[in-house]
């Protein structure tokens, strides 16, 4: 007669099996994968370790999403990286003898994918800063003049042609990363720098907050940037140009 | 009706005369000349100065980043102190506007400056003094004719005593010979132009002959291999066969390694991507031949012996890990016996870079990645990730002592310790 685990058991082993299997997935997309030497798909394989499979980023929260950005903007990281404009040494290491062709081909590569989004974090801020996050995003601050998020990086958040990032899908340690080295001159875009001029007038309570609501909110369900100079911006910007 | 008949010969006969005419009488193309139309002389020199220029990647050390091409300023650390490399643009003030080309050829040959200044030895003139007088002529045509940058220079952050420049006249008699090439009649010509490329302009002994404590290298250990200073990569050594070797190798191997930075047995990254990016990429054909045929010729010196099995032990435990490791990261680009898919994903049995005695170079690919340069011939490369988020020191000697130990390579284990070390680092 064979030994049969009692069904507990079995159903505490096959839970067990269960979590380690999610666990497993969610790594997964962070292994090096694919299916053809010869193909775009092999040649970025130097990305996914940090931005994932399919450029949906990874658990690390200091890692961005890239999937899905304008590829205007994409190429523009990328060509600033290499040149040293951003400085970030693991990403000026890797691309630092490729040529502004191939930087534009991996640009175009991650700006056509669209896999699917993690569930956002919860956050620990309370629920003042998120309104003040809130309130930022969607209408902006008129008595410092910082314009809402939204009126640049699109209705929903996605970005806009050719050089606007998408915030969507991003996460808080990134977005308070990117904007607090805005402010200290340490990143910086195509002058008129607009981000510049935005992240000036805005103090450390702000970017938290921002960066809290932004990270908490549900991904988009289309998650494709918006078309260029569909509206006037507030602020002229050089990478819109 | 005949009338109309006559009539309809005479337009044909007419429209028939127009295009026979016509075809006589239009001037169509220029004929071809036998041979191309003669470059002006100027130019030609010019040409030929910009060519050997990047032969000897001055762009490299006289550019900075993104900066005005040949407009100096960056700066150089060394065991000494930060060197700051100066404008070589023909600007009057600040560059070498003033220079004629006999004071440019003394530079070249001897280390000495215009205003009689002892150069440091990070100008590699003691490769340089080996270019014959015409190519430093060329080469001084092509940089009086770039754009003039006006840009002051700065001044070297040495410590003392190694600002005084008084002590380069010792540094000179123990490691300096001055010289031009003098071709070796035994060897074919094909033979002397690389020995002449790597030698003089490619100054490939800079980072491939151990610097010692005085920043020298001995000619007797030429070529044998050494860690670059400041720059943490291991420069394999190109004589022996354990480790860049390249006894074994096919000319069209090392002349591709060279030239489009990835071949059948290897690939190029860290300040080796460097070189090929901006100066090996614009070789010619047959220039890049011609230094594989003299590099293939290097006498083997094994500097060291080969490991013993002893020092080739490793525990199981660990090469278990490191091939777990491999099966999950790493066999996707280099198989399931290392075999790789060259040229665009390299192998790593039998890879001597694998195997070598230091295992610096393995530590810092799996650590921080890194892609080959895009070349002319090679404009979309294969890249490799980043481990160093993902694998804990352990992991990463793990993996590595698996690479090495692992289808009959004949390398020895890594602690974590070196991983440790070496995580330290700026990725470069």
């Amino acid at each position: 007669m064979k030994m049969l685990a009692s069904t507990p058991t079995r159903v505490l082993a096959f839970l067990a099996a269960l979590a380690l299997h999610v666990g497993a997935t969610a790594q997964d997309h962070a292994v090096p994968s694919f299916a053809k030497v010869d193909s775009m798909e092999a040649r970025v394989q130097g990305c996914v370790t940090c931005h994932g499979q399919s450029g949906q980023g990874t658990n690390s929260g200091y890692f961005p999403r890239i999937a899905g950005k304008p590829a205007g903007y994409l190429y523009n990281q990328l060509i600033a990286f290499r040149d040293g404009t951003r400085s970030y040494p693991p990403m000026n290491y890797l691309v630092a003898y490729l040529p502004d062709e191939y930087l534009r081909d991996m640009a175009e590569h991650y700006a056509k994918l669209r896999p699917p989004f993690a569930a956002p974090k919860p956050t620990s801020v309370d629920a003042a800063t998120l309104a003040r996050g809130k309130a930022l995003v969607v209408t902006g601050d008129p008595a410092k003049t910082i314009p809402a998020c939204a009126a640049c990086h699109g209705k929903g958040l996605t970005g806009m042609q050719p050089g606007i990032p998408g915030l969507v899908g991003l996460r808080q340690t990134y977005i308070v990363g990117q904007l607090t080295s805005w402010r200290v001159g340490e990143r910086n875009a195509a002058e008129p720098d607009c981000m510049k001029r935005i992240v000036t007038r805005m103090s450390d309570a702000d970017i938290t907050a921002v960066a809290a609501w932004l990270a908490s909110q549900d991904p988009p369900s289309d998650p494709s940037p918006e078309s260029s100079n569909l509206v006037r911006m507030p602020f002229a910007c050089g990478s819109q140009r | 009706m005949r009338k109309v008949i006559g009539l309809a010969l005479t337009v044909a006969l007419v429209i028939v005369a127009v295009l026979v005419a016509r075809y006589f009488l239009q001037p169509g193309p220029m004929p071809q000349q036998a041979g191309a139309p003669a470059v002006n002389a100027t130019t030609q020199v010019i040409n030929q100065g910009e060519y050997l220029a990047r032969a000897g990647d001055c762009t490299a050390c006289h550019t900075v980043p993104n900066g005005k091409l040949f407009a100096g300023g960056r700066a150089m650390p060394t065991p000494f102190g930060n060197i700051y490399v100066p404008n070589i643009t023909p600007d009057d003030e600040t560059g070498i506007g003033k220079w004629n080309a006999d004071e440019f050829y003394r530079m070249m040959h001897t280390g000495i400056s215009r205003d009689g200044l002892l150069l440091y030895p990070a100008m590699p003139f003691a490769s340089y003094t080996k270019v014959t007088r015409a190519d430093s002529d060329a080469i001084f045509a092509y940089l009086m004719s770039v754009p003039p940058v006006r840009q002051a220079n700065r001044k070297h952050e040495l410590r003392f005593p190694f600002n005084n420049r008084e002590l380069l006249i010792g540094w000179r008699t123990l490691y300096f010979k001055e010289g031009e090439f003098v071709p070796d009649p035994k060897q074919s010509a094909q033979w002397n132009r690389g020995a002449y490329l790597v030698e003089g302009l490619g100054h490939c002994a800079m980072c491939h002959t151990a610097i010692n404590a005085l920043g020298g290298s001995k000619e007797s250990q030429e070529f044998e291999g050494g860690m670059i200073p400041n720059q943490n990569w291991y420069a394999p050594s190109l004589t022996s066969n354990r480790e860049a070797g390249l006894g074994n190798w096919e000319i069209k191997d090392i002349a591709d390694l060279l030239q489009v930075g990835v071949s059948p047995r290897a690939t190029v990254y860290g300040p080796m991507a460097e070189v090929v990016y901006n100066s090996l990429q614009y070789l010619s054909d047959d220039d890049a031949t011609a230094m594989a045929v003299y590099l293939k010729t290097l006498p083997k010196r094994d500097a060291e012996a080969p490991p013993t099995s002893q020092a080739r032990l490793v525990d199981p435990a660990k090469m278990e890990l490191g091939r777990k490791i491999y099966e999950k990261q790493c066999v996707v680009c280099h198989g399931e016996e290392g075999k790789g898919h060259p040229p665009g994903l390299p192998p790593l049995a039998g890879n001597q870079s694998i195997t070598m005695a230091s295992p610096v170079n393995s530590i810092r690919m799996v650590l921080n990645g890194g892609y080959p340069p895009g070349t002319k011939k090679n404009p979309k490369p294969h890249g490799m990730p980043p481990f160093s988020h993902i694998l804990d020191d352990d992991e990463v000697a793990a993996v590595v002592t698996y690479i090495r130990v692992a289808w009959n390579n004949s390398g020895t284990p890594v602690q974590p310790s070196q991983p440790n070390e070496l995580r330290k680092l700026l990725p470069e």
